[in-house]
C-alpha cells in the first residue's frame, strides 16, 4: 500500500501488486482499519473509451540506467549514486529526511565528486552519443544545495565541456565556481575501486599538470543523462509517431510540436533532451496548436463554479480559526504541531484550531470550508508553507464557505521555519508560535476586498515581425483573433532573412517566404511595416498602442501584447575585423558559402573563433547557438570543399542535445577542434605561408599538446555574440516591462513562466528572451500563443482586490505618492478642498511606495494597510499582542 | 507588495517594541519585479532612519537593508546568519548603548509622532534615486549626514494661528487631514498642537488676505489663548453695538 509521493495529487493511497489479499485472498487488515470504508478490493481494471479531437504526447523521460555500464559500479559500490539518488537524498521529503547521508554508515559525506556525461556524449553500446543538455547545470545545483547542507563540504565535478548555454547559466556557473572547496577538473575518469571498510570511492583521472592521479571520495555522484521513456516503442505503435535515431520524437522542424499523424502534438522531452523553459514552451505551444484545430469547441466542456453568496461579517468581532499544517514530515518532523495547534487556542479571538497532515490536499480544504460554517469563523490563517503557490487555493476555500477570500492570512512556518531551523526543533517550535501569533494580530484587522473585473479587448499586438513574431500571430489568428504585426524594417523576416540552412538541413529561405506569404494572406492579420511605436499606454485586456509606420500613423487597440523583436550581432572589435577583408562572422561566412564565394571558395584553410564579444565581462553570458552555427559553416564547406582545412577555437563546445551528432560528424570530417583559455586568447595577425601566399596568421595555445600553434588563416569566421536588439529598453519602457542582466526582457519565472512577463498581458517570445535556435524559437513562438489564448478566450479578467485606496480627507495634496507611481495609476486634482490625489485602481499593482510616502497616511494599501502590519509588528512581543487585541475589540 | 512599503514608521515601531535589531530584504538594484525600483526608496528610508537612530542614540548597525534575489537562498541565509551574530555582538536593546530603556522608548515616541514632518520635509530626497547606487550601504552614509538630521529637529516647524488675524473662515479647518483644528463659527481657531502633523496644509489654505496661519521655525508655540477670549467681534457688528 503507499501514496504515490508526500504531494502527489490527489493525495491517495493505491495498492499494488505484491498485495496478499490480490495474490491469495488473505490479509485484508486495511479493509478493517479504514474508517471511511474507502477499501475495495473487488475493483476490476476497466477499459475506457475516450473520444478526443487531438492528443499530446507528454510522457517525458527516463533518466539514464548506469547499470549498463559496469564500469560506473552503480548498485555495486554502496556510495555510487545517480544524480537522481542524490536529489532525493536533497529533498526533505526523501530517504532521509533532507540530510545527505551515504548508504553504507548513514554518515554525512564531506567530499563528494561528481561524473558528468554518464550514459550521454559516449558512442559505446548502451550509451547514448547525444547530449543530456541538462545535466551541467543541474549539477552545480546540487553542489550548490550541497554547500548549503554543510559549508565546509568538498565537491569536485568531473566534467568534459561546461554546457552553460541558458539563460543565465554563465553567471549560476561562476557562481559555484566561486565557492570554497569547490573544484572543477576537466578529465575523463573511471572508478576504481571501493575500500572494503570505509566504502569510500576511488576515481582516477588526469590533470595536465600532474598527469594520471587517484583520488578517494565519500560519495560519488553520476550525472546522469536523460533516455527516451521506456515505453516509447509502445507510443511509436500505438499512435504511429515517428522516432529519430536516438528514440526520441521526430521532429518536424517548423513546428517540433507536431508528429506526423495530424492531430497528435508532442510536448516537453519527448521532443529530446531539454530543460523546464523549452518543456513550458512546447506545452503550451502544443496547446496553442490544439486550440487552432477545436478553437469550435473552446469552453464546451468548462463548468462555471459557483460559489455561495459572500456573508457581510464587517460587524462581527473576530472569529478565527487556525489550521496548523504537517505538510507531511516538512513541518511535523520539526515544529510540535499539536502543541502548537494547544497554543493558538489561548490566542484571543480564535475560536478554533487543528492539525491537518497537508492543509492543502482536498480533503483537508474541504475541512476549513466546512469548519468556516459549522463555527461561524469570519477569519482563517493557515499556518503551513510560502503563499506563494497555495494562496489561491486557500482563499477558494473561504468563497467556498461563503466568507469573502481577503479575510484569509497565511503564516508560513515550513520555508521560514521549519526547513531552516530543522535542528532547533524547541525553537522552531516557539517560532511557529510567533509567526502565528503576528498573523492572527493582522488577520483580526482584516477587511473584505472586492475583485474587479475589466474586459478584454479581443486582439492582439505583436511587435516584431520575424520568425517568432510570424508564427505566433498564425497561432493566435488561427484560433479567431485579430493580429497586428508590426515591424520596424521595410520586409517582414528579421534574422532568418540571413540565415540559409539550418544544421538540420532546413531551406530557411525557402520556409520565410511560405511563412510570410501565409501572414499575408490571412485575413485576420494586419501588417505595419517600417513601423514605429509613439505611445503605449493601458493595462491587460485594455492596451491601446499609437504607431507611426508605412500607412501613417495609427491607434491600435488590443487586449495582449507580444514582445518578439529579435536581437542583433554583436559587431566585433577584436580579431581585425573590419580592418581586414578576410575576416568575417559566422553569418557573413555563411552566406559566402551559399553564394561560393571566390574568397571562400578558393580558401585553403578556414580557422573560426568562438565566443567573440560574450562569455566575457562586457556580456556575461553564452549566445548558446554559436558553436552549433560555426559547425553548420564547417559542415556546408566541407561540403562544397572537402580538401579544406578547417580549425574551430573555442572554450567550451556547446552543441547540446541531438547537436552533439554534427559535432562528432566535424570532428569525423576532420575539423580540428583547438580548446583555448579566455586569459590566452588567440591572436590574428596579417603574415605569410610558407607557400609565399599572405594570410592570417592565428596563433593559439593547444592545451593538450602544450605548446603554441600557429595557423594560417585564409578566412577568419567569429563567432560573434548574439546582443540585445537596440530597442530593447525603449520597448520595456513603453510596456513596462523589465530587463535582465544581460539586457534582454527578463521573463516572469526563468523555469516555470518562460513565456510571460510579470507585466499581466504582456508576453515574450523569440531571441528578444535569449538567445535560441529556430526551432526553439518556433516552440517559444507559439508556446506565447497559447498564453495569449488564455488571456484572450476570456470575456473579462479579474483584478487583484489589494491595491490603494484615498481617504480624500485625509490627503494634503502633496503629491509624493503621484511622483512615484510609475504605473500612472494615482493623479492630482483640484477639488473645492484643494488638490487631493486619485487613484485608478485598475492601474494599481499593489507594490505599496505610495503608502510609506504618505505623510499623512491617506494612501493604504489594502490588505496591507498600515493598521494591519501594525498589528503583525507589535505582535512579535507576545505582550504587546494582547494589548492589540483589546484595542480592536474597543473600536470593533 | 514591495519593499518601498517597508514604512519609516514600521521599522521606529519595531525598535519601540524593544527589538534588537530589524533586517529587511529587497530585490537587487535595477532587477525591479514592478517598474516602480522602490528600492531604491527603501535604501534612501534605510539611510535616513540609520541617522534618526543614531540622533536618538541607537546603534544604527541595528538596522540592515541587503539585497538579493528570490532565487539566492543561500545569499539570504548569509545576510541573515551574519546580521544576527552582529546583533549579538552589538547586545541587547537599550543595555548596549548604555541608555535607559524608557527614555530612548520615550524619544522614539517623539520621532515617531514627526514622521509625517520628516516625510514633508525629506519628500525630495526619500524619492531621488541615487545616480551612482551601490549595495554596500555603507558607501552611501552620508546620503544623509548628521547635520541634516540635527538641523531637522533644531529648525523644527510649527504651526500657530494668530489669534489677531484669524477671521474664522473655517479653511483651514476644513483642509487639514488630521483635524487637528478646533473651529467654530466665530471663535479664534486653535491648532492642537499634539494632534498636529507639522504639514503646513493650513498655511497653505489660510487666505492670504487673512494671514492668520503662522509658521514658527524652532520656536516654542504660544499658549491657546483662553475659551473666552475666543469669540471674535467682528467691525460690522462693533458698529451695531455702538
Amino acid at each position: 500500500m503507499h501514496i504515490y509521493f508526500a504531494q502527489a495529487i490527489p493525495l491517495i493511497a493505491y495498492i499494488d501488486e505484491s498485495c496478499l489479499y490480490l495474490k491469495e485472498k488473505k490479509c485484508k487488515i486495511c479493509e478493517g482499519v479504514c474508517k471511511n470504508n474507502a477499501i475495495d478490493l473487488n475493483q476490476k481494471p476497466e477499459k475506457i473509451e475516450i473520444e478526443v479531437g487531438a492528443i499530446i504526447l507528454s510522457p517525458g523521460f527516463e533518466p539514464f540506467d548506469p547499470r549498463i555500464l559496469k564500469e560506473y559500479h552503480y548498485r555495486e559500490f554502496q556510495n555510487v549514486v545517480t544524480s537522481m539518488d542524490y536529489e532525493r537524498l536533497l529533498c526533505s521529503t526523501g530517504p532521509y529526511g533532507g540530510e545527505i547521508l551515504r548508504a553504507s554508515d548513514k554518515k554525512h559525506p564531506h567530499n563528494i565528486a561528481w561524473i558528468q556525461c554518464v550514459g550521454s556524449r559516449q558512442v559505446i553500446e548502451g550509451a547514448n552519443s547525444y547530449c543530456s543538455a541538462v545535466c551541467c547545470t543541474y549539477t552545480q545545483k546540487q553542489v550548490i544545495l550541497t554547500k548549503d547542507h554543510d559549508a565546509d563540504a568538498k565537491c569536485t565535478i568531473f566534467h568534459n565541456d561546461i554546457r552553460s548555454y541558458g539563460k543565465d547559466f554563465e553567471r549560476y556557473f561562476q557562481r559555484t565556481e566561486a565557492l570554497p572547496g569547490i573544484r572543477f577538473i576537466r578529465s575523463y575518469v573511471s572508478i576504481v575501486k571501493e575500500d572494503p571498510v570505509t566504502k569510500n570511492v576511488t576515481i582516477r583521472y588526469s590533470t595536465p599538470d600532474d598527469g594520471v592521479k587517484e583520488e578517494e571520495f565519500d560519495m560519488v555522484v553520476l550525472s546522469v543523462g536523460m533516455n527516451p521513456p521506456v515505453n516509447v516503442e509502445d507510443f511509436k505503435k500505438k499512435f504511429g509517431i515517428e522516432l529519430n535515431h536516438h528514440n526520441f520524437c521526430k521532429l518536424n522542424e517548423t513546428n517540433p510540436m507536431k508528429t506526423n499523424v495530424p492531430g497528435i502534438f508532442v510536448s516537453g522531452a519527448l521532443q529530446g533532451p531539454i530543460d523546464i523553459p523549452e518543456s513550458v514552451f512546447s506545452a503550451s505551444g502544443a496547446g496553442s496548436q490544439i486550440g487552432e484545430l477545436l478553437k469550435y469547441r473552446r469552453g464546451h466542456l468548462a463548468k462555471e463554479r459557483i460559489y455561495p453568496p459572500e456573508m457581510d461579517v464587517s460587524q462581527q468581532e473576530p472569529r478565527i480559526g487556525v489550521f496548523v499544517c504537517h505538510c507531511g514530515a516538512n513541518i511535523g518532523r520539526v515544529v510540535n504541531v499539536p502543541e502548537t495547534v494547544e497554543y493558538c487556542k489561548t490566542l484571543p479571538y480564535v475560536v478554533y484550531s487543528q492539525e491537518q497532515i497537508f492543509s492543502c490536499a482536498t480533503n483537508a480544504a474541504k475541512e476549513i470550508t466546512d469548519k468556516i460554517k459549522e463555527l461561524g469563523l469570519n477569519r482563517v490563517v493557515v499556518a503551513a508553507c510560502s503563499p506563494r503557490t497555495l494562496e489561491p487555493l486557500f482563499r477558494d476555500t473561504l468563497r467556498e464557505a461563503g466568507l469573502n477570500q481577503y479575510y484569509y492570512e497565511m503564516a508560513n512556518i515550513r520555508e521560514h521555519n521549519s526547513w531552516v531551523h530543522s535542528k532547533e526543533k524547541e525553537e522552531a517550535t516557539k517560532k511557529a508560535h510567533d509567526l502565528i501569533r503576528m498573523s492572527v494580530a493582522r488577520a483580526c484587522h482584516l477587511e473584505a476586498l472586492q475583485e474587479f473585473e475589466l474586459p478584454v479587448d479581443k486582439r492582439c499586438l505583436i511587435v516584431g515581425g520575424g520568425v517568432a513574431g510570424m508564427n505566433c500571430a498564425l497561432s493566435i489568428a488561427n484560433q479567431g483573433h485579430e493580429v497586428f504585426i508590426i515591424e520596424k524594417e521595410k520586409e517582414l523576416g528579421g534574422n532568418a532573412r540571413r540565415v540559409y540552412r539550418t544544421l538540420q538541413g532546413l531551406d530557411v529561405q525557402a520556409y520565410l517566404k511560405d511563412l510570410i506569404k501565409k501572414i499575408y494572406n490571412h485575413p485576420q492579420i494586419h501588417v505595419y511595416t517600417e513601423a514605429t511605436i509613439t505611445e503605449a499606454t493601458g493595462y491587460i485586456g485594455n492596451f491601446v498602442t499609437k504607431i507611426n509606420s508605412n500607412r501613417g500613423p495609427v491607434e491600435i487597440k488590443h487586449g495582449a501584447t507580444v514582445i518578439a523583436i529579435g536581437a542583433e550581432v554583436y559587431k566585433p572589435t577584436e580579431y581585425l575585423y573590419g580592418k581586414d577583408e578576410r575576416v568575417f562572422t559566422n553569418l557573413e561566412l555563411e552566406e559566402k558559402i551559399v553564394k561560393e564565394d571566390d574568397q571562400v571558395m578558393n580558401a585553403q584553410s578556414v580557422v573560426m573563433i568562438q565566443c567573440v564579444g560574450c562569455r566575457n565581462e562586457d556580456r556575461n553570458y553564452c549566445s548558446r547557438i554559436c558553436c552549433s552555427h560555426s559547425i553548420k559553416n564547417a559542415l556546408m564547406l566541407k561540403e562544397k570543399r572537402p580538401d579544406v582545412d578547417i580549425y574551430i577555437l573555442f572554450r567550451d563546445v556547446r552543441t547540446y542535445g541531438f547537436n552533439e551528432d554534427y559535432y562528432r560528424e566535424a570532428a569525423s570530417k576532420d575539423v580540428k577542434f583547438i580548446r583555448y583559455e579566455p586569459e590566452d586568447k588567440p591572436t590574428v595577425e596579417p603574415g605569410e605561408a610558407e607557400d609565399g601566399r599572405p594570410v592570417l596568421k592565428v596563433t593559439v595555445t593547444d592545451y593538450i599538446l602544450n605548446k603554441k600553434l600557429e595557423l594560417d588563416a585564409d578566412v577568419v569566421s567569429l563567432a560573434a555574440a548574439i546582443i540585445p536588439a537596440e530597442s530593447t529598453k525603449e520597448i520595456a519602457n513603453q510596456f513596462k516591462v523589465v530587463l535582465s542582466l544581460d539586457g534582454f526582457f527578463k521573463e516572469a519565472h526563468v523555469k516555470l513562466r518562460p513565456v510571460d512577463f510579470a507585466t499581466d498581458g504582456v508576453y515574450l517570445c523569440g531571441l528578444a528572451h535569449y538567445p535560441k535556435f529556430m526551432q526553439e524559437t518556433i516552440n517559444h513562438s507559439y508556446g506565447a500563443a497559447g498564453r495569449v489564448l488564455t488571456l484572450l478566450s476570456n470575456d473579462v479578467v479579474t483584478a487583484s482586490g489589494s491595491v490603494c485606496t484615498i481617504d480624500e480627507k485625509r490627503c494634503m495634496g502633496c503629491g509624493a505618492c503621484v511622483n512615484v507611481c510609475t504605473y500612472g495609476a494615482l493623479e492630482l486634482r483640484d477639488t473645492k478642498q484643494g488638490k487631493k490625489a486619485f487613484i485608478n485602481p485598475v492601474l494599481c499593482k499593489g507594490d505599496g511606495l505610495c503608502n510609506s510616502k504618505c505623510p499623512t497616511g491617506a494612501i493604504q494599501l489594502k490588505y496591507y494597510t498600515n493598521d494591519e502590519l501594525d498589528a503583525q509588528i507589535d505582535a512579535a512581543i507576545e505582550e504587546l499582542f494582547v494589548e492589540q487585541l483589546k484595542a480592536v475589540g474597543e473600536n470593533g | 507588495m514591495c519593499s518601498g512599503r517597508v514604512d519609516l514608521k514600521f521599522v521606529l515601531r519595531a525598535f519601540s517594541n524593544g527589538m534588537d535589531g530589524v533586517f529587511i530584504g529587497a530585490c537587487h538594484l535595477n532587477e525591479c519585479n514592478y517598474i516602480t525600483h522602490g528600492n531604491y526608496h527603501t535604501m534612501n528610508m534605510v539611510l535616513l532612519c540609520k541617522r534618526l537612530l543614531e540622533y536618538i542614540g541607537i546603534n544604527p548597525e541595528r538596522l540592515t537593508l541587503r539585497f538579493m534575489s528570490g532565487a539566492e537562498a543561500n545569499l539570504f541565509v548569509e545576510h541573515v546568519n551574519s546580521f544576527t551574530k552582529k546583533v549579538r555582538e552589538i547586545g541587547p536593546f537599550g543595555k548596549s548603548e548604555g541608555v535607559d530603556i524608557s527614555q530612548i522608548k520615550e524619544k522614539l515616541a517623539e520621532v515617531i509622532k514627526l514622521i509625517p514632518y520628516i516625510k514633508v520635509v525629506m519628500n525630495e530626497k526619500l524619492s531621488k534615486r541615487l545616480e551612482t547606487p551601490h549595495e554596500d550601504m555603507s558607501i552611501h552614509k552620508d546620503y544623509f549626514t548628521k547635520e541634516e538630521i540635527e538641523k531637522l529637529f533644531s529648525e523644527i516647524v510649527s504651526y500657530w494661528i494668530d489669534p489677531a488675524k484669524c477671521q474664522a473662515c473655517m479653511t483651514c479647518a476644513r483642509r487639514c487631514p488630521v483635524e487637528a483644528i478646533d473651529s467654530k463659527k466665530n471663535m479664534v481657531h486653535i491648532i492642537n498642537q499634539d494632534k498636529c502633523i507639522k504639514c503646513g496644509t493650513c498655511y497653505e489654505a489660510c487666505p492670504p488676505r487673512f494671514g492668520a496661519v503662522t509658521k514658527l521655525v524652532g520656536q516654542p508655540v504660544p499658549p491657546p489663548i483662553p475659551e473666552e477670549q475666543r469669540t471674535i467681534v467682528r467691525k460690522g457688528k462693533e458698529k451695531e453695538v455702538a
